[in-house]
């Protein structure tokens, strides 16, 4: 079960997400992308995902990601990711259900660049019973 | 001129075990289940499946491409409904389409279909870009 008393809470990341081409790089070639100049519009997962892993499965929060599946996932984009940027990473656990035993999830995790929002991505997890 | 009720012509994406590989190391999600089937088994999945965010990074690339590049998405949203079954071997099709349902203030509102094997992945999928 999740720490209730985490619900509305939010963590910061753990340190600054660097972004380099060669990731956008790789990113853009899984989806036959050609334009590298700023990344796809998924790009942030590859740094929100894991941090909200991190945070939901540490002590503070409790969460049993061996049964996590991916219920949804929005992003609100300021602008696009760009080669070079450093993003301070927060997550921020939005809302808490159980539902017929699932444990459901949102967690908004904001990318920020000098203090500036990049990009908001809401990620919803069941839990599953 | 883009108007609402326009279809956004249907693309077909190929996934195979190859390309989850390839996303699984482009993303850090190295999640068994979308890469060793007899994990995939081992916890009641048919086979191995596709990572969800795969599917919608291409549907992504699907809206960007009708948009006109990857800076003019501006929200993108879907619900994982069913897994992209991907046995080994084979291919398996992602099938997109799409329909303008709004446009305001220089945003089309894209409201998305993505199918796998006839059986429909995502949904609620919508896309908000600038045109």
């Amino acid at each position: 079960m999740l720490n209730p008393d985490s619900v509305g809470r939010t963590f910061p990341g753990a340190k600054p997400v660097s972004v380099t081409q060669s990731e956008i790089d790789a990113f853009a070639e899984v989806i036959g992308e050609e334009d590298r100049a700023v990344a796809p519009p998924t790009f942030s997962i590859r740094a929100t995902l894991s941090e909200s892993q991190a945070i939901l499965s540490g002590p503070e929060v409790g969460l049993d990601w061996s049964r996590v599946v991916h219920g949804d996932q929005k992003f609100e984009i300021l602008r696009p990711i760009v080669a070079g940027d450093i993003l301070d990473t927060s997550a921020t656990i939005e809302s808490y259900k159980v539902l017929a035993g699932n444990e459901i999830v949102t967690v908004r995790s904001d990318l920020r660049s000098k203090g500036e929002l990049v990009v908001s991505a809401w990620s919803t997890l069941v839990v599953r019973a | 001129m883009i108007a609402v009720g326009d279809d956004v012509e249907e693309k077909i994406f190929w996934i195979d075990r190859a390309l989850l590989k390839k996303y699984a190391d482009a993303s850090g999600d190295q999640n068994p289940i979308h890469q060793d089937e007899a994990f995939a088994k081992s916890v009641g999945l048919p086979d191995v499946i596709a990572h969800g965010m795969l599917t919608m990074a291409l549907v992504g690339k699907f809206v960007s491409d009708w948009s006109g590049g990857s800076a003019s998405v501006k929200e993108f949203s879907a619900r994982f409904v069913k897994p992209v079954i991907v046995p080994a071997k084979e291919r398996a099709d992602l099938t997109v389409s799409a329909i303008v349902t709004e446009i305001v203030d220089g945003r089309a509102l894209l409201n998305i279909t993505a199918t796998s094997g006839g059986v429909k992945v995502l949904a609620m999928a919508k896309a908000l870009v600038e045109i």
